[in-house]
């Protein structure tokens, strides 16, 4: 029960406070709405019983990108934004994308309950003594199955972050 | 709807004694932050050769009292062309996650709110990382020039060292193999040796890396006052301003805490397992029966009659809290109870002994220069601490292949750090030698003012 109601507490905040970021002219508040999105979709791995990607969502996108968000978006000087057209114009496009979006959910939603054990796997939740630790388990699928994956990644962010030392020095 | 009550009543009755924990920490903490204010004024005096606040109660005893009625009652303001929504959020958001982050804490073996959390340590360090948005969303709020600068320059800070203590807590992790903060002090404990002495390193990086995250000087640069006014803090006033203050002190006993968790053995007494040491269980009562015979000798010589009574209690009070560590070293009925009142002790000693040395910094250091904190964090702590973290694990794979442990771990930890300085040593060498081709172009950083 207990569960089921942070559920909805924790997805309607979620839900909530990403379509208000989408519609808020301030850019800064734009940023505040999104960071109680994260927050809440943080509470929903809380509850999956994921805590270490709980508090790697915290620290890297709350704690890490946001800052760079609010920081870069303080520099840019508001009240100029506020005049310009806000939304650029792609309305077709993004309807085509938000249709096309609407349509595979509808059909996950709809072929879900016809046959079991297909459709959205729906999981109990196991008891916390259960699983093996959280840090632990994520630690052993990155550095043990996806060994290689994970290498590739890092290697790639290094590289896009040599490139932007270099691109940043080329301008001075 | 009733979904709703049975929900909240199933809440209560799972999380009723971490909820009653949580408000009684909510209630005290603004009591220990105004007394270490009070001892941070205390210092500086003493340091200063002044008295320091001397007029409110006995030796100024009840200053923080006095400061806290003055700052409630003082009129509310916020300015005409704020933001007001997020100049109310601001602060209420900065000591909301100071005060959560101390949840993960464990003070002491028997007091912890979130009890045994898989990723301990990390929570306290992520979620007390979440006050920087109060900072610099009230910077963006008031409105105004020096609040913004202040505001930047913290963010800037703040991003900055958080990956140089983040890389200095994984060195400090590796020893432990766990996140888990009751695990952490049991490692130390078997080990029979704090990390400090096997990644000391690490520990330094940490030590100026919390100093810098607190926006303690001397890299208090975001709300330093010869430059700016009062920083993002300069629209606020009254409740408000008392808040960020409250988050800013909270920060620090929780970085002290985090450092105490890691590197300074938690909870544990001094060899904690030596038979030959236990003479140390002794030093607690000791200690505040020296304080009580010290507050009684000064009773005579306060000016009035309620100051003397009021001395009279603060005595007593000490005495109590002797009584109340002596029993579980000498009554066998109370025996049970010694891991939780001297671990309580020790811990709090640890953490007032790290904020001293916080205090005496600010005392002693003259602030840096902004692009000078920069230069610092950047091209100093960092790539040290990554080279800490290189050089511990090397470490620890040959110390487990010998299959050394405890202080025999010093043979192996020690040449360690001893190359992470001689590296360290090369870095500073090197950006000295840049810095002098670089000193003519002079450089006109932005947020240096």
């Amino acid at each position: 029960m207990l569960d089921k109601v942070l559920f909805y507490i924790f997805a309607g905040l979620a839900i909530a406070s990403a379509a208000l970021m989408v519609t808020r002219r301030n850019a800064v508040h734009s940023a505040i709405f999104l960071v109680t999105a994260l927050l809440a979709t943080a509470g929903i791995f809380l509850q999956l019983r994921a805590e270490f990607l709980f508090i790697v969502q915290i620290i890297l996108y709350v704690g890490g990108i946001m800052v760079l968000f609010i920081f870069v978006i303080m520099l840019v000087n508001l009240d100029v934004a506020l005049q310009q057209i806000q939304f650029a114009r792609q309305k077709w496009v993004a309807l085509i994308v938000a249709l096309a979006l609407s349509a595979q959910f509808g059909l996950m939603l709809w072929s879900s309950g016809k046959t079991p054990g297909q459709g959205i796997p729906v999981l109990a939740a196991p008891s916390a003594s259960e699983l093996p630790a959280n840090s632990e388990a994520v630690a052993q699928s990155l550095f043990g199955t996806y060994l290689l994956a994970f290498e590739i990644a890092s290697v790639l962010l290094l590289v896009a972050m040599i490139g932007a030392v270099v691109m940043a020095k080329k301008e001075r | 709807m009733q979904a709703v009550i049975q929900a909240t009543m199933e809440f209560l009755k799972l999380y009723w004694a971490p909820l009653l924990c949580g408000l009684v920490i909510v209630a005290v903490l603004p009591l220990v932050v105004g007394y270490i204010v009070l001892v941070e004024r205390k210092l500086m005096a003493d340091m200063q050769a002044r008295l320091g606040p001397m007029r409110v109660g006995p030796h100024g005893l009840l200053q923080p009292i006095a400061d806290a009625v003055k700052l409630l009652i003082k009129e509310d303001i916020i300015p005409d062309n704020a933001d007001k929504l997020v100049f109310w959020l601001a602060p209420v958001l900065s000591v909301g996650a100071a005060l959560l982050s101390i949840a993960g804490l464990a003070i002491g073996p028997a007091f912890q709110i979130a009890k045994d959390i898989n990723i301990g340590i990390l929570f306290v360090v992520g979620v007390s990382a979440m006050g920087i948005f109060g900072i610099v969303l009230g910077g963006w709020a008031s409105n105004s020039h020096y609040s913004l600068m202040g505001s930047l320059r913290s963010s800037a800070q703040l991003v900055s060292y958080e990956t140089a203590a983040g890389m200095a807590l994984v060195s400090g992790l590796l020893l432990t193999g766990t996140l888990n903060i009751k695990a952490i002090v049991e490692a130390q404990s078997k080990e029979g040796i704090w990390f400090v002495m096997l990644a000391p390193v690490a520990f330094f990086i940490y030590l100026v890396a919390s100093i810098a995250e607190t926006n303690r000087a001397p890299f208090d640069l975001p709300e330093a006052e010869s430059e700016l006014v009062a920083g993002y803090m300069t629209e606020f006033s009254g409740f408000r301003w008392s808040l960020y203050f409250l988050a800013e002190y909270t920060n620090m006993i929780v970085v002290s805490s985090v450092a105490t968790t890691l590197f300074l053995g938690g909870w544990l007494r001094p060899f904690a397992d030596v038979h030959l040491f236990n003479f140390l269980d002794y030093v607690p009562p000791l200690l505040m029966i020296g304080v009580a015979g010290y507050c009684l000798s000064r009773t005579p010589k306060q000016p009035s009659g309620v100051q003397q009574i009021f001395m009279l209690a603060v005595a007593s009070l000490c005495f109590v809290v002797a009584l109340v560590l002596v029993a579980p070293v000498v009554l066998p009925i109370a025996k049970p109870f010694y891991a939780g009142i001297h671990g309580g002790f020790w811990f709090i000693f640890k953490v007032s002994a790290y904020i001293y040395f916080f205090m005496w910094l600010r005392f002693t250091i003259p602030r840096y220069r902004f692009d000078q904190l920069m230069r610092l964090g950047w091209q100093f702590l960092i790539p040290l601490s990554i080279v800490n973290v290189l050089v511990v694990g090397v470490a620890l794979i040959v110390s487990s292949y010998f299959n050394l442990h405890g202080w025999a771990m010093l043979l192996v930890t020690t040449p360690a750090a001893i190359i992470a300085l001689v590296v360290a040593l090369m870095i500073l060498a090197a950006g000295q030698e840049s810095q002098a081709g670089k000193e003519n172009a002079a450089a006109s950083d932005f947020y240096a003012g």
